[in-house]
């Protein structure tokens, strides 16, 4: 079992680095703090899944790393880029060049074919694998020409896993992936994830609401109000297939 | 439903720009309606007003010369009201520093006291004095074009005696609201006047002295206007008379009948196109607009509102944009309306005032035609949301079922990046949507061409009216019909290059129960100026023996065909009544007219050689010296030159048709801009979220735009040809409807009006394009996570 804490080998393995993370949302009158002061270190090739209350900020969070969104006040930094402060075009390529999203509603183009949705990924980065690899990976080497309307709701999301990791990205960032889905469907998915993480290497951050799910992460950060309330890292991880909720 | 109310007003505000365009839509079709509506609405109720205020006679006779006691017969005969004599010569004028021939017609004012009919409006100056000798009126027209003032003086040749005359005043008159001199195809304001002076000192000038030549009267409430016409005429026939005519057949009132039948159908045909086109397009829109609203729907119906409750809310919100927009319609053709009001009466009738009338029906009827439009596609689309069980309507969407398009099936598809497939799967899986995107599009173009018409189709009729049919550059009429041997005289003439003669005899043709008053043309049988055309529009001869009729006069009027006899009464000697056959139908654009071989319309007057006139080919450069001679050839009277004719009539209709184009412009515009954009922001509601996934994954905005807008440039480009295609249509359409004694409009499109109707298409779809290009840049990213859809 390898130990992933912080070491001064991991620190030269630091993907993202954030320092001191703030967002306000100000909605007239009222001033909501979704984050509080973040300060986190995400490291290759690990599993994170980030853990806390419905309003926590977790997806704000995440949505800052993935260059979404713009913190309102500290700093991240994506290897030796800078994302605080980066210009819409420059946020832009590195999404298209380093991170792949999973979303909790798929988000596929349902005009396009799963082979298609993937490809419409890979036309445009630099090293991609090909799609129909990219959906083998996932278990869907036999569907590639099915549309979304044709898929379930569990063979979708792994089109956009697929998807996701088709660029191989440096990190792949899903919010809330099995939300929609139930227990059975939900650890295909994981399983679909954890093997990427571990055959690809990829950086992997994942949202869930549930407990359960945090036991195959390498470390669990929970977050509370806006804060990081702990960071926990599993001394045993489990595999996908032996999870259920 | 409090916060229901409050969900609308938000909603509207959400939707501005759509709002906005979508009035527009509105605002062009009902701007259009009253604009034109209005504007006939105004100048009948001014006609009306001022026919009745200036006693506007509703009989009239011409005839040689009576003694002044014969107007006590006339006035006795049953049914006749009040009864006037008048002086009326055809003179011609001289005006200081114009050198151009000027023809005029010069009318009696009763010595003492007002006239009893025909009254003038005196615009500026006064009347003339008592027993005065060379003071004048003069028609406002012909003052404006030559700037005359009360105080400055100008010529007249009356009866071949120079005359020096004094200008006291300047009026307007029932008689005169539509002035044309006879024998012209346009008005020409500046070589046409007609002028008012003193009975006895007119008389004096044209040895009519204790008698008269014109005669009008009223006719009493229960008269019969034929009774009284066939009386007069009976009085008359010793005097030389040339028929006695009711209202019908007086020359201005005629066109301006005409003109008014014109405009009411172009206040029918113009608007019915316009808001029948807006009312599909708010339809095709509210409908695609509402469909959006699905979800809310089923969630509206899961808390338990009515479906009366649901589709009345949306129903409000539909009708708060008509309102905006019918106002503002409402608004905007009021100001068009006086604008097109003001144009006409400055460049056709002249009217001493003018009664902008714009009827609360008219707005209400463009409110209801609106309103039902925009109700009943929202109301569909209600009805279709809301039958949906609330839990479907509610349930996460399965994502739609696309498939591979044709284009694809027939292996096409490597060349196509995914962003592409995306556009022709998108376009084919909703065709019916598609198709309706492009029909409105086309509709646009469409309209934009129909708008801008005219001006080719009128380019078109006078390049064939002269310079195929009228080819001469001057025509010139005798005081009285001649012997041919004057064309020799005239030919000998420096700068004439080559005499045609005809013969005029004014009739009336009857056949049957219709009759037109007239005259008929006896024109060369081989001649190189005056030509008659085929349908083709290729000159042919006029055979002897018979008539030949252009097509409006034949088919629409006397309804005649070759082979029929028309019964001829002549209007002039000792007017005889002959049976004529009709040989032919030629085609003709403007006005109307008979034609004869000059040879055989002799024959039927049975007189010699004789003509009424001659057309003249003039060198270049000739014209000013030519002019003198004539002017000072007594037998000589009327002259019409066509170049000159043809410029004024650019310089009055052009004022009128470069305003109907650019308020057709305008409005169309304002359409186009309204459909095109809607379509777009409607594509953009229906994939925004499809479109933010995109960009989360890395897409550009540019990447993204072109999904969009791809599809937006595709269903343009493909409306492009089909608005031609609704463009001939609309403009077929025009055409029939606006078939009149005046012109019948040619179908003609020139390559302008395509222009224009792709031009409205395209830069509407690049400023759509370039609004949503800015719209692109504010997708919220991380709000398309959050939600499902
Ligand atoms: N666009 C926004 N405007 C205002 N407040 C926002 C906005 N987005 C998020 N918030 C607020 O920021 C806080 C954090 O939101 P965030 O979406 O990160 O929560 P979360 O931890 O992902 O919750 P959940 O588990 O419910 O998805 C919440 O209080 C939320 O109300
Ligand atoms: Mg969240």
């Amino acid at each position: 079992m390898m130990n992933r804490m912080p070491t001064d080998h991991a620190q030269a393995n630091a993907i993202f680095v954030a320092h001191g993370l703030t967002k306000i949302y100000r909605m007239g009158e009222v001033e909501v703090h979704a984050l509080r002061g973040i300060d986190l270190t995400l490291y290759r090739g690990e599993l994170v899944v980030l853990l806390g209350p419905s309003g926590s900020g977790k997806s704000t969070l995440l949505n800052i790393l993935g260059g979404l969104d713009a913190p309102t006040g500290g700093e991240v930094r994506y290897l030796d880029h800078i994302l605080t402060g980066a210009s819409e075009a420059d946020l832009t390529r590195f999404r298209r060049e380093h991170v792949g999203f999973v979303f909790q509603f798929y988000n596929l183009i349902p005009s396009l074919t799963a082979r298609e949705n993937v490809a419409a990924v890979t036309e445009i980065s630099t090293s991609p694998m090909r799609p129909e690899d990219a959906l083998a990976l996932v278990g869907l080497g036999n569907r590639l020409d099915h549309f979304p309307a044709q898929l379930s709701g569990g063979e979708q999301q792994r089109v956009a896993i697929a998807r996701a990791v088709a660029k191989n990205p440096a990190v792949l960032l899903c919010d809330e992936p099995t939300g929609a889905l139930d227990s059975a469907t939900g650890v295909v998915v994981l399983e679909v994830l954890e093997k990427i993480n571990r055959e690809l290497g990829t950086l992997t951050v994942l949202i869930t609401h549930n407990a359960g799910i945090a036991d195959m992460a390498d470390r669990v950060i929970r977050l509370s109000d806006g804060q990081i309330a702990e960071i926990h890292a599993n001394a045993v991880k489990k595999r996908a297939s032996e999870l259920s909720w | 439903m409090k916060s229901l109310d409050r969900k609308l007003f938000r909603h509207l505000w959400h939707l501005r720009g759509q709002v906005l365009a979508i009035a527009a839509v509105i605002m062009g079709g009902v701007a259009t309606m009253v604009m034109s509506l209005s504007t006939y609405d105004s100048l009948v109720t001014t006609r009306d007003r001022f026919y009745g205020e200036y006693r506007f006679a509703e009989v009239f006779a011409s005839l040689k010369r009576a003694p002044e006691p014969v107007a006590e017969r006339l006035a006795a005969i049953p049914g006749v009201e009040r009864l006037e004599t008048r002086v009326k010569a055809g003179v011609k004028l001289e005006v200081e520093g114009f050198s151009d021939p000027i023809t005029g017609q010069l009318l009696s004012l009763p010595d003492v006291g007002e006239a009893q009919l025909n009254r003038l409006h005196l615009k500026r100056g006064r009347t003339v004095q008592p027993w005065s000798t060379d003071e004048v009126v003069l028609s406002d027209t012909f003052a404006d074009a030559h700037g005359f003032q009360p105080g400055d003086h100008l010529a007249a040749i009356i009866n071949g005696k120079r005359k020096q005359l004094t200008v006291v005043g300047v009026a307007v008159s029932p008689e005169y609201v539509y002035q044309i001199a006879p024998g012209a195809m346009f008005p020409d304001f500046k070589r046409y006047g007609v002028l008012w002076m003193g009975r006895s000192a007119l008389a004096a000038a044209y040895d009519m002295d204790g008698a008269f030549n014109h005669v009008s009267l009223t006719l009493a409430r229960d008269a019969r206007e034929q009774d009284v016409i066939d009386r007069v005429d009976a009085v008359l026939a010793t005097y030389g008379g040339t028929g006695a005519y009711g209202r019908p057949d007086q020359f201005s009132n005629r066109f301006l009948s005409e003109e008014l039948k014109q405009l009411q159908t172009m206040a029918t045909v113009f608007p019915a196109i316009f808001l029948g086109v807006a009312a599909f397009l708010l339809n095709v829109v509210l409908s695609r607009l509402i469909a959006l609203q699905r979800e809310q729907i089923a969630i509206l119906k899961a808390f338990g509102y009515s479906y009366a409750a649901i589709g009345a809310h949306y129903v409000k919100l539909v009708l708060l944009m008509t309102v905006l927009g019918v106002v503002a319609g409402v608004a905007l053709g009021t100001w068009f309306g006086q604008g097109l009001s003001h144009v006409y009466t400055e460049t056709t009738f002249r009217f001493p005032y003018l009664d902008y009338q714009l009827r609360p029906g008219v707005a209400l009827i463009a409110f209801v035609v609106s309103a039902i439009a925009a109700v009943s596609g929202t109301l569909l689309s209600v009805v279709r949301a809301v039958r949906l069980p609330p839990a479907e309507g509610m349930r996460q969407e399965m994502p739609a079922v696309y498939r591979v398009t044709l284009f694809e099936r027939i292996g096409l598809q490597r060349w196509f990046a995914a962003p592409t497939r995306m556009i022709l799967r998108h376009i084919e899986r909703r065709p019916l949507k598609s198709l309706l995107t492009v029909l409105g599009i086309a509709c646009a173009c469409g309209l934009m061409m129909v708008g801008n018409y005219q001006k080719g189709a009128i380019d078109f009729m006078v390049d064939v009216q002269f310079r195929q049919a009228s080819r001469e550059d001057l025509s010139l009429a005798f005081i009285e019909p001649t012997s041919s041997r004057a064309l020799h005289e005239l030919a000998a003439l420096p700068g004439v290059d080559y005499v045609e003669g005809f013969r005029n005899v004014p009739a009336i043709l009857r056949f049957g129960q219709y009759h037109h008053r007239g005259a008929i043309f006896g024109i060369q049988p081989e001649g190189q100026l005056h030509r008659s055309l085929d349908s083709s529009l290729q000159p042919v001869g006029v055979p002897p023996g018979g008539v030949v009729l252009t097509d409006h006069l034949a088919t629409e009027i006397l309804h005649v065909k070759p082979g029929d006899l028309l019964t001829v009464e002549v209007l002039e000697g000792s007017r005889p009544v002959r049976q004529v056959p009709v040989l032919g139908i030629t085609k003709q654009y403007l006005g109307v007219s008979a034609y004869m071989q000059q040879d055989s319309l002799n024959a039927l007057m049975r007189e010699g050689g004789t003509v009424s006139g001659a057309y003249l080919a003039v060198q270049p450069g000739k014209e000013t010296e030519l002019y003198a001679r004539l002017h000072e050839r007594p037998r000589v009277l009327g002259l019409v030159a066509n170049k000159a004719a043809i410029q004024s009539f650019y310089a009055t209709i052009g004022e009128f048709i470069l305003f109907y184009n650019l308020v057709a412009t305008v409005l169309a515009g304002a359409i186009g801009f309204g459909v095109v954009y809607n379509s777009a922001r409607i594509s953009l509601s229906e994939r925004g979220r499809e479109l933010a996934s995109l960009r989360v994954l890395g897409f550009t905005r540019g990447e993204i735009a072109y999904i969009l807008l791809g599809e937006l440039a595709l269903l343009t480009l493909a409306a492009i040809p089909v608005g031609f295609v609704v463009g001939v249509g609309l403009v077929g359409i025009l055409v029939v409807a606006f078939q009149s004694e005046l012109y019948r409009l040619p179908l003609i499109l020139t390559p302008q009006n395509y222009a224009m109707g792709a031009s409205v298409v395209i830069v509407s779809a690049l400023l759509s394009g370039l609004l949503l290009w800015h719209r692109l840049g504010r997708l919220d990213l991380v709000a398309v996570l959050k939600t499902r859809e």
